[in-house]
C-alpha cells in the first residue's frame, strides 16, 4: 500500500461538540505533511488519536496496513511523538530519561543510541545534567532525542519549534530535514510558523474548525489562492466567513 | 508482558529516590515520627488500660501496620501523582507499555518506596521502646502481604480517579485512607463501633487483619479464619480496583483526558 497512515472519515464528539468532523487524508511513505489551522481548530485533537490517546467517535487510522485500535502496542512501538507541551521528567538526568524511554520502545543497544543521538543533536555535554535545569532549547533537544530514540516510521510533531530562539529553531529544523532524508520516515508536522512548513512539508492540510478546508503542496496551494506565502494563505483561508 | 518495558517504568521511580536525598529523608521522616508518637502513646495504654496490660506494643504494632498500609497506598498514587506534575503522562501513554504492565511495574516500586519508609521506623521500635514487630513471626508476613495489596488496591481505585478526572482528584488521593481508617478498627475492636457501621466494616478486609494481630500479640495463637476472611475480601476488591482502573483509562480515552495531563 502507498499510504502510510490513512485516515478515513474520522470523527470525535465531546458531549455534543464535534471537534473532528469526518475527516480523511493520508501520508506516503516518505512523506512530511504538514497540519494547519488557528487554534481549537483539531489538530492535537487529531494527532491525540492517531496515538491512540483519543478514542474516536468513528472512523479509521491505518498505520503501516494495520488498525491502531487493533494493534496498538505494536503501532506505537514505531512512532513516537513530540510537543512543547509535555516534558520529560524533571528530576532525571537527561541520560536517566533517554535509558528509561529506550527501555519502554525496546530499543536494542540503546548505550550506542543514546551516543549517536547525543552527538547528532548535540547533548554530549548535558548529558549527566538534570533534565529541569536546562534551558528551553536544550530540552527540545532532548524531548527530540526522546522522540526519535525508537527510529519511529511514523513521527507527529505538534509545534516542534514554538518557543525556541531562532538559531535553535533552525537548528532543530535542519536536524528533522536531514533524520528523515536518511531514515525515509514520515512525519505529520502541526505547526503555525508557516516558514518551517514551507520548509519541510511537501504537502499541507488546513484545518478549520475541525474539517480540512483546503490542500495541497504549499506551492500549490500559494497559487492557487493567489498569495504571496504561505501565512497569507493560512490567513485567507481561516478568516474567511468569520465576521 | 515485558520485562524490560516494566523495568524502564520502575527505573524512572527508582532513579527519581536514588538522585534525591531529601526525597529518602521524607519518605523516612513521616513514618518514623508517627512510630515514636505510636510508641509513647502506647506506653502510656499498657500501663493504664486493663485491656492493653501487660501486652506491651500491640498499639505500636497495629500503628506500625496502618502505616504500611498508608504508605503503600500513597506509594501508589505518588507513582501516578508525579507523572501528572512533570508533564510526562502523555510521554508515557505513547508508549508500547500495556496497562497491566504498568500496574505491575508501579505495584513492585510502591514496595520499595514503602519499604525505604518503614525499615527504619521498625527498627527505632527496639531500642526505643522495647518493641519488636518481627515477634509476629510468620504470620507477620501474611498480615503485611494482606495489608499491600488492600494498599495497592486503594491506590489502583484513586489513580483511576486520577486517570479520569485529572489533577483535580489529587485531594482524594491524599485523604482516602483517612476515610477507611475509623472503619479499619485498628486500635479497638470493632465491638467500639456503633451497629451500622460495623456492618460496612465487616466489609473491609482491614478489621479482620488488625483483629488477628491484636489475637496473636494477646493470646499467642492465629486464628487463620480471620486471614482467609481478609484475603478473600482482598480478592474481590482487587479484582474490582483493576476493573475500574481498565474502565477509567477507556473513559480517559474518551474524554481525551490523557492528552496534555499535567498541573
Amino acid at each position: 500500500m502507498d499510504n502510510f497512515l490513512q485516515i478515513d472519515s474520522l470523527k470525535k464528539s465531546y458531549n455534543n461538540n464535534e471537534a473532528v468532523k469526518n475527516i480523511s487524508f493520508f501520508i506516503k511513505k516518505n512523506e512530511v505533511v504538514g497540519l494547519l489551522g488557528p487554534n481549537g481548530c483539531g489538530k492535537t485533537t487529531t494527532i491525540g488519536m492517531i496515538l491512540g490517546l483519543i478514542k474516536p467517535t468513528s472512523g479509521k487510522i491505518i498505520i503501516n496496513e494495520k488498525d491502531i485500535e487493533k494493534h496498538k502496542i505494536e503501532i506505537l512501538n514505531k512512532i513516537n511523538f513530540i510537543s512543547p507541551y509535555i516534558e520529560l521528567p524533571k528530576k532525571l538526568t537527561v541520560k536517566q530519561n533517554l535509558s528509561i524511554y529506550a527501555r519502554l520502545y525496546g530499543v536494542e543497544n540503546f548505550k550506542n543510541k543514546i551516543d549517536y543521538l547525543c552527538e547528532k543533536l548535540r547533548l554530549k555535554n548535558i548529558i549527566n545534567n538534570i533534565t529541569g535545569e536546562l534551558s528551553s532549547g536544550q530540552k527540545n533537544r532532548v524531548s527530540l532525542a526522546k522522540a526519535i530514540i525508537n527510529d519511529p516510521i511514523l513521527l507527529l510533531l505538534d509545534e516542534p519549534t514554538a518557543s525556541l530562539d531562532p538559531e535553535t529553531g533552525d537548528f532543530v529544523r535542519s536536524f528533522l530535514e536531514n533524520y528523515q532524508k536518511e531514515k525515509g520516515n514520515s512525519i505529520l508536522l502541526a505547526s503555525h510558523n508557516m516558514n518551517e512548513v514551507e520548509r519541510l512539508c511537501s504537502s499541507v492540510l488546513m484545518m478549520k474548525e475541525g474539517k480540512i478546508i483546503d490542500s495541497g503542496s504549499p506551492k500549490e496551494l500559494i497559487k492557487k489562492h493567489g498569495r504571496k506565502n504561505l501565512e497569507e494563505v493560512f490567513l485567507k483561508l481561516t478568516r474567511k466567513n468569520e465576521f | 508482558m515485558n520485562f524490560d518495558r516494566m523495568y524502564g517504568l520502575f527505573l524512572r521511580h527508582f532513579y527519581l529516590i536514588k538522585g534525591s536525598l531529601p526525597r529518602v529523608l521524607d519518605l523516612i521522616y513521616w513514618p518514623s515520627i508517627q512510630i515514636i508518637l505510636w510508641g509513647f502513646i502506647s506506653k502510656f495504654f499498657t500501663s493504664y488500660s486493663d485491656y492493653y496490660n501487660n501486652t506491651v506494643g500491640i498499639i505500636l504494632t497495629c500503628a506500625i501496620l496502618y502505616d504500611f498500609l498508608f504508605r503503600s497506598s500513597i506509594s501508589f498514587n505518588m507513582l501516578f501523582l508525579e507523572e501528572i506534575w512533570s508533564r510526562n503522562f502523555t510521554n508515557l501513554f505513547i508508549t508500547p507499555l500495556k496497562i497491566n504492565e504498568i500496574i505491575i511495574s508501579l505495584i513492585a516500586t510502591a514496595l520499595i518506596r514503602t519499604l525505604i519508609g518503614l525499615i527504619p521506623a521498625i527498627i527505632l521500635t527496639s531500642p526505643l521502646f522495647g518493641v519488636s514487630i518481627l515477634k509476629l513471626g510468620f504470620p507477620l508476613m501474611l498480615l503485611f502481604l494482606s495489608l499491600y495489596i488492600f494498599g495497592i488496591t486503594l491506590g489502583l481505585l484513586v489513580s483511576s480517579g486520577l486517570l479520569r478526572y485529572g489533577p483535580s482528584f489529587e485531594n482524594i488521593a491524599w485523604s482516602s485512607l483517612f476515610l477507611l481508617a475509623p472503619l479499619g478498627c485498628i486500635y479497638y475492636p470493632i465491638e467500639i463501633l456503633p451497629n451500622f457501621f460495623q456492618v460496612i466494616a465487616k466489609g473491609l478486609p482491614l478489621v479482620y487483619i488488625f483483629d488477628e494481630a491484636r489475637n496473636i500479640l494477646i493470646n499467642g495463637t492465629i486464628n487463620y479464619q480471620n486471614l482467609i476472611f481478609a484475603y478473600m475480601l482482598n480478592l474481590i476488591y482487587l479484582v474490582f480496583g483493576i476493573t475500574m482502573f481498565y474502565l477509567c483509562y477507556s473513559k480517559a480515552k474518551e474524554k481525551g483526558t490523557l492528552m496534555n495531563m499535567g498541573e
